[in-house]
């Protein structure tokens, strides 16, 4: 176990140092190589090391939460909510606040919330947390999001149209360490509130009725842990964009060696998460250069297959 | 001698519905008791408001103290519960699984005891399931891990312990061994036992009393004895039953 960990460890390191070096510039030979790492490439890496982290959490949570390996922002439409509320700022609400960039992942914050609560209110109408409800719930809710995020790009100009699309596609364009830095807030966080409840999260895999017969109380450790995904999934979302499947395949890699106990579960989740962000950000940056990909396609495309076979897996 | 629970007039409306009518009993210390009835009256509701899971309306008592009135860890001290179902999607480790019974006794950041651990070791040894240790609960039958399941509620050494149809849906052998280690427990362990029963001789057999619910209230509480008798068997389940005597072998008919 130590070893694992430490092999996670280094991983995550060599991802922070090695891939701020790869890109179209070679920084360290051009003249312009050191205000290129500095301003664009080491803020880039940070911020997808933060999304990854907080959406790979998130994707733990929602599995504990759901008692179901399928439950992630994405499946359960808690990416679509946050998106649909960054959108909603981003075209009416920023000219409104200096710190707009705020703004929006607290506005993705809200839409993650309303939309988590939502679908697990469905979920629990229909008693229970089969994958067959959920996964159908978490798609009537991203149909009915995305129609919304739809219709607000129709009534916009083109500009911001395409600046929006882009952002769908999830990617890591930053200039500057003002995003990550905000982005930092909210995952750290969420991350604090997510490591005092790991014990309670293992408990939950067996059912709320026996987590509460153990002591746990189940009611706030729910509303802290809806709390704490929210935010990390509604900041990921409005700085990034929806990068899918993070949640999905992080998690489930990192329980073939850790188990299911979250005390060792959650810093695997952590590293790995940001690693793989980070890895899958340079992959987009580097497959097709000098073209740059939004790293959210690479998640996608590796997702989509992974997602099916543990489906098929499943049943 | 003190009563390990005392129910007084308990009442219970879910979604408008009323599923417990007043319902009272009291058990003993170290008292096996069944509750039977048919379905629909109200025997796992009741169990959850001993867990502390509803706002009732009169009075639940374990060891003196209202339920809804403890803290959800200090009650989780005095009653430990085994579910009726077992559901869970994820590989979780047996010994993991029994350490959670653990849970009332930890505090947030640390980790477990010495004294966690040695009530552990304990409850695997009296459920005969300490082989299992290092396996994981989906590679176990079902009656091994209902015995996982009873190691867990035993290591979170409470004084009352409650099962929701412990041994329904296992076959007659594990029935018989889930049966007769419950028995052990309140033998030897002194643990008081209050157990949702369907099976009407199964309960018979293996309890000091039996209380019998029917839609929401206490209709019966006495010895087995007591209840295997024509007429509180026919109020109970509304169908005519006939004495074994009266019946004769198919061949002679």
């Amino acid at each position: 176990m130590k070893l694992k960990f430490a092999i996670l460890i280094l991983l995550s390191l060599a991802s922070l140092i090695v891939f701020p070096m790869l890109g179209s510039t070679d920084v360290l030979h051009d003249p312009m190589g050191r205000e290129i790492l500095m301003k664009l490439r080491f803020p880039r890496v940070l911020t997808a090391f933060l999304a990854g982290i907080a959406l790979a959490s998130s994707g733990m949570i929602f599995q504990a939460l759901f008692r179901n390996p399928l439950a992630t922002p994405d499946t359960l439409g808690v990416s679509g909510g946050a998106a649909l509320g960054a959108t909603l700022w981003m075209r009416f609400g920023a000219p409104l606040l200096l710190i707009g960039v705020t703004g929006a992942s607290i506005a993705g914050f809200l839409g993650a919330l309303g939309t988590v609560l939502l679908v697990y209110g469905l979920a629990r109408f229909k008693s229970g947390f089969s994958s067959a409800t959920l996964l159908l719930a978490g798609v009537a809710v991203n149909l009915f999001l995305s129609s919304l995020i739809l219709l607000m790009q129709y009534f916009s100009d083109p500009g911001e149209t395409f600046r929006m699309i882009r952002w769908l596609m999830g990617g890591f364009s930053v200039v500057g360490f003002a995003t990550p830095v905000n982005l930092a807030v909210f995952t750290v966080i969420g991350l604090m509130i997510t490591a005092l409840l790991t014990r309670e999260m293992n408990l939950l895999l067996t059912g709320e009725e026996l987590a509460g017969a153990r002591g746990v109380n189940v009611d706030r450790t729910k509303k802290m842990l809806f709390f704490s995904a929210s935010l990390m999934t509604g900041a990921a979302v409005a700085f990034c964009g929806p990068i899918a499947f993070v949640g999905l395949m992080v998690p489930h890699i990192c329980r073939q060696f850790t188990g299911s106990d979250h005390r060792k579960l959650f810093p695997a989740v952590i590293l790995l998460g940001g690693a793989f962000m980070v890895i899958c950000d340079g992959l987009a940056r580097t497959l097709l250069a000098p073209v740059e990909m939004p790293a959210g396609l690479i998640t996608s495309l590796l997702g989509g297959p992974f997602f099916l076979w543990l489906l098929l897996k499943k049943s | 001698m003190n009563n390990a629970i005392q129910i007084n007039d308990v009442a219970l409306e879910l979604n408008g519905t009323p599923i417990l009518r007043g319902v009272s009993f009291d058990i003993g210390q170290g008292e096996y008791v069944s509750i039977i009835g048919p379905n629909g009256a109200g025997k796992t509701t009741l169990l959850r408001c001993l867990l502390g899971m509803y706002s009732y309306n009169g009075s639940a008592r374990i060891n003196g103290t209202e339920c809804r009135g403890y803290d959800s860890r200090a009650l989780a001290r005095q009653v430990s519960y085994v579910p009726q179902t077992h559901d869970i999607e994820f590989p979780l480790a047996v010994y993991d699984f029994v350490m959670m019974g653990r849970y009332p006794y930890l505090s947030a950041l640390s980790p477990a005891q010495k004294q966690d651990e040695e009530a552990v070791e304990r409850a695997l040894q009296i459920t005969g399931t300490g082989q299992f240790r290092n396996r994981t609960l989906r590679t176990l039958s079902g009656g091994e891990r209902q015995k996982v399941y009873i190691a867990a509620a035993l290591a979170q050494e409470t004084p009352v312990m409650l099962l929701d149809e412990p041994a329904t849906f296992l076959d007659w052998r594990h029935q018989t061994e889930v049966m007769k280690l419950l028995k052990k427990i309140n033998a030897e362990c002194g643990a008081t036992i209050l157990a949702v029963n369907h099976d009407l001789n199964s309960a018979a057999h293996w309890s000091d009393r039996i209380i019998a619910l029917k839609n929401g209230k206490t209709l019966f509480s006495g010895t087995p004895q007591e209840l295997i008798q024509p007429a509180p068997l026919e109020t109970l389940f509304e169908t005519a039953f006939v004495r074994k005597e009266t019946l004769a072998p198919a061949s002679e008919q």
